[in-house]
């Protein structure tokens, strides 16, 4: 499978998405839009609250193409974020006083400058230094293999993906072959001490349906996930978060294709949680490209709407000003605010 | 006037029905809420068992329901569709044991 960039699809460029969100059911008054939902709970505009994440893509090259990426992040995405861009996030994250830095790609392991980027930004000493992981990153070649030391010797909080316990689910989504070595890469990480009780090292995995439905009880699955890990591998780990696939990118394609789009957004309002509002990641989240540019989270990154103040720009980068803007939505926020809610870090509600 | 008896979004007005009777509707659903939580049964065996009963009562809002919420709980094709086996064998089960009924007042009345 290619990405829907490579293949000149329709739902490559963001303002097709949009297009959609603002067309069908939305546009002819059937289901509220997501600002009209939000203010029906006085919650409208969303305002930040204070910067303690600063999220940074360092590119959408991935070695895996699944079915639900919400990047639309493969082999053949060539957006690579450069050394000088990695240093001004460097510099802007210290300015910014945020506690928490959070890589992401992409698989962000495949930035070739990204070991520069990780031994510079552990000097800086955020309290949480996270790097999203796909897993079969680490045993996708020689190069890679040692990844596992080097995330412990910086301290590293690790967040990968699993989208099931058994091969089936995962390789469907994922691809033929990704359960296994992703079993082996969370073997090696259990051999260095992530996830392993009393270590210190951060092991956290992350759930999502595979399919056109919502994620189950968060608590109810990660007690299954650690089980059957467990039993079946001897595999340990920290927290598993359960996190709802936001109608971007391929897995909006996948919604239109299988016809389950209507059917699924009616699902995400039926769902909608005014609890989950106040702990929506984008109130305490700035979210960086590869290219420096800033957003309000990485769906939002995705579907190209940058943050809603002057400066929409790294260079630019005006902590008060941000701390001012209105955050933008649309119809897909609405992923975010379902049922128990969904964030990068998990539920909400 | 629907031309058919069945609209998926029915589904989502069940709730509804307590607006013609609030205290017996709101009775059923704590009822029913109470029923379908974690006790001696686990929620998700609840859920299995929910959907092979949707089959038997052939109940299409609940066969949809509980295969929406089986796939929330991550459960799998096999596991589902041998659920529905066992609400089948149940039933047909239920047709054949008559079959004994048959067998012995056929005897008793021939010659």
């Amino acid at each position: 499978m290619k990405s829907l960039a490579k293949r000149k699809d329709s739902l490559a460029d963001p303002k097709n998405q949009l297009a959609l969100f603002n067309s069908g059911a939305f546009a002819n008054g059937e289901l509220p839009t997501f600002k009209q939902k939000v203010s029906e709970s006085n919650q409208y505009p969303l305002k930040p609250t204070k910067l303690e994440i600063f999220q940074v893509n360092v590119g959408y090259m991935c070695n895996q193409v699944c079915a639900h990426c919400h990047v639309d992040a493969g082999p053949d995405r060539k957006e690579i974020m450069t050394t000088e861009t990695m240093q001004l996030c460097l510099d802007k994250l210290k300015e910014s006083g945020a506690t928490t830095l959070d890589l992401t790609g992409g698989a962000p392991e495949m930035n070739p400058n990204f070991r520069w980027f990780v031994e510079e930004a552990s000097k800086i000493g955020v309290q949480d230094f996270i790097v999203r992981s796909n897993l079969t990153i680490l045993r996708a070649n020689k190069k890679y293999y040692d990844l596992p030391d080097f995330f412990k010797k910086h301290n590293i909080h690790v967040v990968s993906s699993l989208p099931f316990y058994k091969r089936g689910k995962t390789d469907k989504q994922r691809g033929n072959g990704v359960f296994d070595d992703s079993i082996k890469a969370l073997k090696e990480l259990n051999k260095v001490g992530y996830g392993i009780e009393g270590s210190g090292l951060q092991l956290d995995l992350v759930f999502n349906p595979s399919g056109a439905f919502l994620p189950g009880n968060q608590a109810e699955l990660e007690q299954e996930f650690k089980t059957a890990l467990k039993e079946d591998f001897g595999i340990t780990f920290n927290n598993l978060f359960a996190i709802t696939n936001l109608p971007v990118s391929r897995f909006l394609e996948f919604l239109v294709a299988s016809e389950n789009y209507e059917d699924y957004m009616d699902e995400l309002v039926d769902a909608y949680n005014p609890s989950a509002v106040e702990n929506l990641m984008c109130k305490n989240t700035i979210s960086v490209d590869w290219n420096g540019n800033l957003y309000d989270c990485d769906f939002n990154q995705q579907l190209d709407l940058k943050v809603a103040t002057k400066g929409k720009h790294l260079s630019e980068f005006d902590v008060e000003a941000l701390s001012n803007r209105q955050i933008i939505v649309s119809q897909h926020c609405y992923g975010c605010t379902a049922g128990a809610g969904s964030s990068c870090q998990g539920s909400v509600a | 006037m629907q031309k058919t008896y069945y609209d998926p979004k029915d589904l989502k007005d069940f709730g509804k029905i307590s607006e013609w009777d609030q205290e017996l509707g709101e009775k059923f659903f704590e009822y029913y809420g109470k029923v379908f939580e974690e006790g001696a049964l686990t929620a998700r065996e609840k859920s299995l068992i929910a959907l092979a009963v949707s089959h038997t009562v052939q109940c299409a809002y609940c066969i949809d329901a509980y295969t929406s919420d089986g796939l929330k709980r991550g459960l799998e094709r096999e596991e589902m569709m041998e659920a529905v086996h066992v609400a089948a064998a149940i039933k047909s089960g239920a047709t054949l044991v008559h079959g004994v009924q048959m067998m012995k007042k056929y005897d008793k009345l021939s010659m």
